[in-house]
Parts: C-alpha cells; sequence; structure tokens
C-alpha cells in the first residue's frame, strides 16, 4: 500500500481533497492499523485523492484533556493547528470518534477551522452516491450483525444513523442492544480510561456492555471507534465467545462486501 | 358583621404576606448563591434556548424516555397547576371574607371547572399514593440507592404526602360545602353551585354530622388547604421540590452546543501560546494566576450552580452511568446533591456573616472524592437522561482539572499517559518517528 503524505504532495504541487486524520490508536494499536488500512484501502478503490500527515500527526490532546491536563491538550492542539493551517487543510476525515469531537468541536474556537467528518459518514455518502458498491452475495449477507454506539459520535456528535444505514445496505440481519443510539452503553474507554485500570466495582464496563451484545447472538459486532473495538474484544475474549463472535469496524465490514476492480 | 367575620380576612391577609415575604427572601438568597458561580458565556440562538423550555421543561420532552412514569409525572405536574387556578379565588374570598367570589360570575362555568378541578385532585391525589408505593419497592434501584438515605429519602415522602394532604382537604372542603348547601345554611347556600362529581362521593361519610360540625369542618380544611400552600410555597425552596421552578430556567440555559465538547480555559491557551511564541508575551506579566479547574462550588460556573439546585435527585442519570452501574463510587446524582449542599454551607456561612469566611472545606475531597470523579468515562449518558438540563459531566471535568494541574493527583497511569502524549505524541510509548508505519505492516 502506498499512501502519500501530505508534505510530499504539496511538494509535488499536488493538494489532495480531504485529510486522512489516522489518529494514535490507528497508527500504533495493531488491531487499530487493520482498520485504517481498510479504510484507506475503500479510499483508494473509489479514487478518492486523500493524504495523511504522517510523522506530522500528533494525539489531538483528547485523553490528555479528559484526564484534567488541559495544559498538555493545549500544547497538542497548537502544534496540529499549526500543522494544519500551515498545509491549508480544508477537509478531514477520521476513523476515531475521539479525534473526529476534538478536531470538529474543540479546534475550531483555538484557530482550527476545518470540515471534519467521521468515517461512518464519508462510507454513507459514498454508498449513497454509489461509488462504493456492495457485492449481491456478500460474505455478510443473512448475518446478523449488532452496531454498538461510540459515545463520542452518538451522544457526543448525534451520529447515530450513518453506521446503521451502512449496515443496512449488506443483506445482513441488523439488529440493536436493549441499550442503543442515545441509550447506549459506554464500552468503558472513554475519557482517557483506555489507559488505566478501572475504579473498584463490581463489574468492568466492557464486560456489561459486551454481554448485552452477546445477549443478541449476532455473530458481528460493528463498532465505529478503535477503543470500542479493543474494549469488546477483550470483552469477547473474556466470556470466550472468540470463535463465534468478531469485533468489525465499519470499515472492516465495507471492504469486505464491497465490490473492487 | 361579627367580630371574627372581620378578623378573618384580616389574619388571612397577613398571614399571606408573611408566606410570600418569606418566600421572596429565601428566593434572593438562592439566586445570590447561584451568582457566586463565575461567569458563562451564552454561546447560541435564543430561539433554540426556547424552543427547549418548551419542548424540555414545559413539555417533559425526556421524561417521556419512560413513558409510564412520565404519564404519573405528567398527571401531578398539569394537576398541580390547573388545581391552582382555583387557588385564586381562594385567597381572593379569604381576602375580601367572601365564599365562592367567582360562582355568580361565572354561572354555569362554574360547577364544570369545579367539577374538572376535582377530577384533577383525584388523580393527582392517585399518582402520588402510586408514586409513595414505587419509592418503596425494591425493584427500583435509582429509588433504592444509598444516595438518598437520610434527609433525601424523608425529603420526597414529605414532598408527596403534602400534596396528598392538599388534595384530599380539597375535595373534603367542597364535600362540607355542596351539603352544606343542600341543608340551606347561611352563606353556603347563598350561590348554590349543586354537587360535585368527586367530593359528593364523601356526602355519605359525613351526611350524619351536624351543621354545626360541618361548618366547622368546612372551614378547618379551607385553612388548613390554603395554609398548607403557603407552608408548601415555602418548603419547596428548602427542597429538591424546587424543580418544578428551575426546571424552566435550566432548560433555557442549557449548552447548545455538542455534548462531546469540553469548556475551553483561554487562560491556559494563552500561556501555551506565549510558551511557543515568546514574542507574543506581554512583558509586563502581573496577573494573578487563574483558578484551574474547580475545587469549590465558587469555581464552578453559576449554570453548574443552578443545575444544583435544579435537581429533583431522581436518579435516571446513575441508573444510565456505566460507572455507577458497574458498581463503582461514582454517582452523577451524588455529585449534584453534593454541589447543592456546599453550596448551602457558603450560602447560609455568607447570608449569616454578610462576607465568606474560609472554613478550609471544599467540594472537592470533602464532599466529592478522587475516586468517584477518576471513574467517569465521560460518555454523556447522564447530560442526555437529565429530564431537566443538568449537566454533572462538566462538574466532574473541572474537579479533574483542578486534581490535576493545582495537587497534580493523577493516577500513575494517567501520568504515564501524560509523559507518552508529551514526548511521543501518542498516549502510548512508540516512536514518533514509526507514525505511518502501518502503511507497510501486512498483519
Amino acid at each position: 500500500m502506498n499512501i502519500p503524505t501530505l508534505a510530499s504532495c504539496i511538494a509535488a504541487g499536488k493538494s489532495p481533497s480531504i485529510l486522512f486524520w489516522v489518529g494514535c490508536a490507528g497508527s500504533f494499536d495493531q488491531r487499530a492499523q487493520r482498520i485504517s488500512k481498510a479504510f484507506a484501502h475503500i479510499l483508494q478503490q473509489v479514487g478518492i485523492d486523500f493524504a495523511i500527515l504522517g510523522k506530522e500527526e500528533c494525539c489531538t490532546g483528547d485523553p490528555a484533556r479528559r484526564a484534567g491536563n488541559e495544559f498538555l491538550f493545549q500544547m497538542m492542539a497548537y502544534q496540529n493547528i499549526q500543522t494544519l493551517n500551515g498545509y491549508g487543510v480544508k477537509k478531514i476525515v477520521t476513523t476515531c470518534p475521539h479525534c473526529f469531537n476534538t478536531l470538529k468541536n474543540e479546534y475550531p474556537e483555538l484557530g482550527g477551522h476545518y470540515e471534519v467528518i467521521h468515517h461512518t459518514t464519508l462510507l454513507q455518502q459514498l454508498i449513497d452516491e454509489g461509488k462504493i458498491r456492495l457485492k449481491e452475495e456478500g460474505p455478510f449477507k443473512g448475518k446478523r450483525i449488532v452496531y454498538h454506539d461510540s459515545c463520542y459520535l452518538g451522544r457526543a456528535n448525534g451520529i447515530y444513523e450513518a453506521p446503521r444505514v451502512v449496515l443496512e445496505m449488506l443483506d445482513a440481519e441488523l439488529v440493536e442492544m436493549k441499550r442503543c443510539r442515545s441509550n447506549g452503553l459506554c464500552c468503558g474507554a472513554g475519557g482517557a480510561q483506555m489507559f488505566k485500570e478501572e475504579e473498584k466495582g463490581t463489574q468492568r464496563i466492557n464486560k456489561a456492555r459486551t454481554e448485552e451484545a452477546l445477549e443478541t447472538a449476532a455473530s458481528i459486532v460493528a463498532a465505529a471507534c478503535p477503543f470500542c473495538n479493543t474494549m469488546l474484544t477483550d470483552g469477547i475474549k473474556g466470556a470466550e465467545k472468540e470463535e463465534l463472535v468478531t469485533v468489525l469496524d465499519i470499515a472492516e465490514i465495507v471492504e469486505k462486501g464491497m465490490i473492487t476492480d | 358583621m361579627s367580630p371574627i367575620q372581620i378578623l378573618e380576612p384580616l389574619i388571612f391577609i397577613a398571614l399571606t404576606i408573611i408566606a410570600i415575604g418569606f418566600v421572596f427572601k429565601r428566593g434572593k438568597i438562592i439566586s445570590k448563591t447561584i451568582r457566586l458561580g463565575r461567569d458563562e458565556e451564552l454561546k447560541g440562538p435564543k430561539s433554540a434556548r426556547w424552543k427547549n423550555v418548551f419542548l424540555l421543561a414545559l413539555g417533559q420532552q425526556k421524561m417521556f424516555r419512560k413513558p409510564g412514569v412520565a404519564i404519573l409525572h405528567l398527571i401531578v405536574y398539569a394537576g398541580f397547576i390547573i388545581i391552582n387556578i382555583e387557588i385564586i379565588e381562594i385567597i381572593l374570598d379569604g381576602i375580601l371574607g367572601q365564599h365562592r367570589l367567582f360562582a355568580p360570575l361565572l354561572g354555569t362555568v362554574y360547577p364544570v371547572l369545579i367539577n374538572s378541578f376535582e377530577a384533577l385532585a383525584l388523580l393527582v391525589l392517585l399518582a402520588c399514593i402510586v408514586f409513595l408505593i414505587r419509592r418503596n419497592l425494591k425493584s427500583i434501584t435509582r429509588l433504592q440507592s444509598a444516595d438518598l438515605n437520610g434527609w433525601p429519602r424523608k425529603d420526597a415522602t414529605i414532598i408527596l404526602g403534602a400534596e396528598i394532604i392538599l388534595m384530599s382537604l380539597f375535595l373534603i372542603m367542597n364535600a362540607c360545602d355542596t351539603l352544606l348547601q343542600e341543608r340551606g345554611h347561611l352563606s353556603y347556600s347563598e350561590h348554590p353551585t349543586g354537587n360535585f362529581w368527586i367530593s359528593s362521593l364523601l356526602h355519605p361519610l359525613l351526611s350524619n354530622w351536624s351543621t354545626h360540625s360541618l361548618v366547622i369542618a368546612e372551614r378547618a380544611s379551607w385553612w388548613l388547604h390554603i395554609l398548607g400552600i403557603y407552608a408548601f410555597l415555602n418548603y419547596l425552596p428548602y427542597s429538591k421540590h424546587l424543580h418544578i421552578i428551575l426546571a424552566f430556567p435550566n432548560a433555557y440555559y442549557a449548552r447548545l452546543e455538542p455534548s462531546g465538547k469540553m469548556e475551553n480555559m483561554p487562560a491556559i491557551q494563552q500561556e501555551v501560546i506565549y510558551a511557543m511564541q515568546p514574542e507574543l508575551a506581554p512583558t509586563d506579566s502581573n496577573t494573578s494566576p487563574p483558578r484551574f479547574g474547580a475545587r469549590d462550588v465558587m469555581d464552578l460556573s453559576w449554570k453548574n450552580l443552578l443545575d444544583a439546585y435544579s435537581c429533583t435527585e431522581c436518579g435516571r442519570c446513575s441508573s444510565a452511568c456505566p460507572a455507577n452501574q458497574t458498581g463503582k463510587m461514582l454517582s452523577p446524582r451524588k455529585i449534584m446533591m453534593d454541589t447543592r449542599d456546599r453550596l448551602e454551607e457558603v450560602g447560609q456561612s455568607i447570608a449569616k456573616h454578610g462576607t465568606w469566611h474560609d472554613d478550609s472545606r471544599a467540594l472537592l475531597h470533602d464532599y466529592i472524592s478522587v475516586e468517584e470523579i477518576n471513574a467517569c468515562t465521560t460518555c454523556n449518558a447522564c447530560v442526555q437522561e437529565c429530564p431537566v438540563s443538568i449537566n454533572p459531566l462538566d462538574i466532574i471535568l473541572q474537579l479533574r482539572r483542578n486534581l490535576v494541574m493545582e495537587e497534580s493527583n493523577t493516577p500513575a497511569e494517567w501520568a504515564t499517559l501524560f509523559g507518552n502524549v508529551e514526548n511521543n505524541f501518542a498516549p502510548w510509548k512508540f516512536n514518533p518517528e514509526e507514525r505511518e508505519k502501518w502503511i507497510e505492516s501486512t498483519k
């Protein structure tokens, strides 16, 4: 796979139409790297002219800010906004709802104004426009899929439908957990919890959420966030159901289900 | 005119003035206490704010996330407000020493009105009984929670009890009145209204009573009813029941931005800009450093404090909270109750001394523990659930900011996280030079 950095594009006199913000999980976490690859592959298949920041991308500061370290957040934001504004970036797509929320809602008042969209929204648009075509007899036909709402996509930004619309295109049986959409239960990773042990309690949050997902008897849990993905994958391993249930990102599902050249 | 006929209105007027006076005094203290909070900029259009007032406060939209309870709640709420129209007549009767002042003015409409009030009164009464039973059912965990131990649970029982008593007095009063009309007793028969649907059901219980006893019962219910309302009015601003008023301003002032957005800290933003671009830094920097986040209620914004007074402790937030539901100490409802308790403590101290005397206590640590604050996943479920537009998350995050930036009090793993973000530009300790390595990885 060959993905250009924005620096190399600018040097070659090209200005890509959209920047793919990969995020720290998408860059470094082995599981999330597969999501980044799947999404980049889709963009290439569709012929979208995109680039990444590569080494110039830094953490948006989301976990630092939510853990209470505003200084560190402001430092990261400053650096990222300098980079993005320096390249005149107009449009950003990201596979991480936390990056999405920070870039879209928190950078504008710090001087970073961009059109930011989450990859599930972009995928829905591409399907609607007929640019992504899904296989008639795709690998998900007739399979039971349950979608887990990411807090930072759902409640935080009101995006409930785009991921579901994408999944509905697959001829799969889309089911819901008891708590879904604005009632959705968190996976346990938000607010920087991903990076520390939970406080003392009676159950782990990801276990509670995994139980709800398993109750639906779906064979695929669809996620739209790399952190939800990790939490639910761990939960399913903990329940020893990894043979029966797989957690997949919407991008991975689309990549597998789409007609490629 | 007998002396009692002259004295009665005078006593009534005096009591009315005292009752309303005390409510206003308490209201002023609350309003002053809320304004102890720091300023918060209101963003977004007024039209959206009014929409929230109509949908969330007046229309109780979020209550209908649990439709069964929502209908019962709507009955009590609508019933209570509509029946209060009758209070206008009762107060005017009291002041003017009249009886059923509106009956001759409204003619045939009058019995229709009173009949509807009675029907509502019965519905309110029944709904309150159901609520009392529900409160004591083991199956509704949010109402059994330890958050409510002590005064809060008593408060709820007092409110429901008061509503049941007031509604009963209203019905007894009408029952005695209409019986006295039938017997053609003095002023009661001057403006005959005919029997009312609900209260006439009490007639068999009262028909053996002497006319004298009925007059006493009617007068007693009339007085107890209106004095009960005055007492309730004065109890309201000390109770969780204050939500019936504050739900409206709280809906109006609710943040309109996406709930994922955290409030910016311009002082720190400036600091960072000056550190990165020293040429921009002012040379005469003798400004006092700002407080980082919130340590006590005065550090919170006035909207946070209005939130605290608007909370009716229903616990919908906590029953949606992933941390609370998995047995962690955090309870968003308790965050709001603690904020109000501390605020009351501060407000009363100021009302007593005129100014604030540091009592070496604070919201952080003395009321809310580090363990509670650190358990939050910032998932916004509590914010989403609150029927009266309260944001517990905002308070939690301000307390976290204080913990980290003023106390350096953070879990070891978060300290590592900060170090990684600062040095490796990612929350994990990976080589930043390898950020695009995923492109080549074949896994």
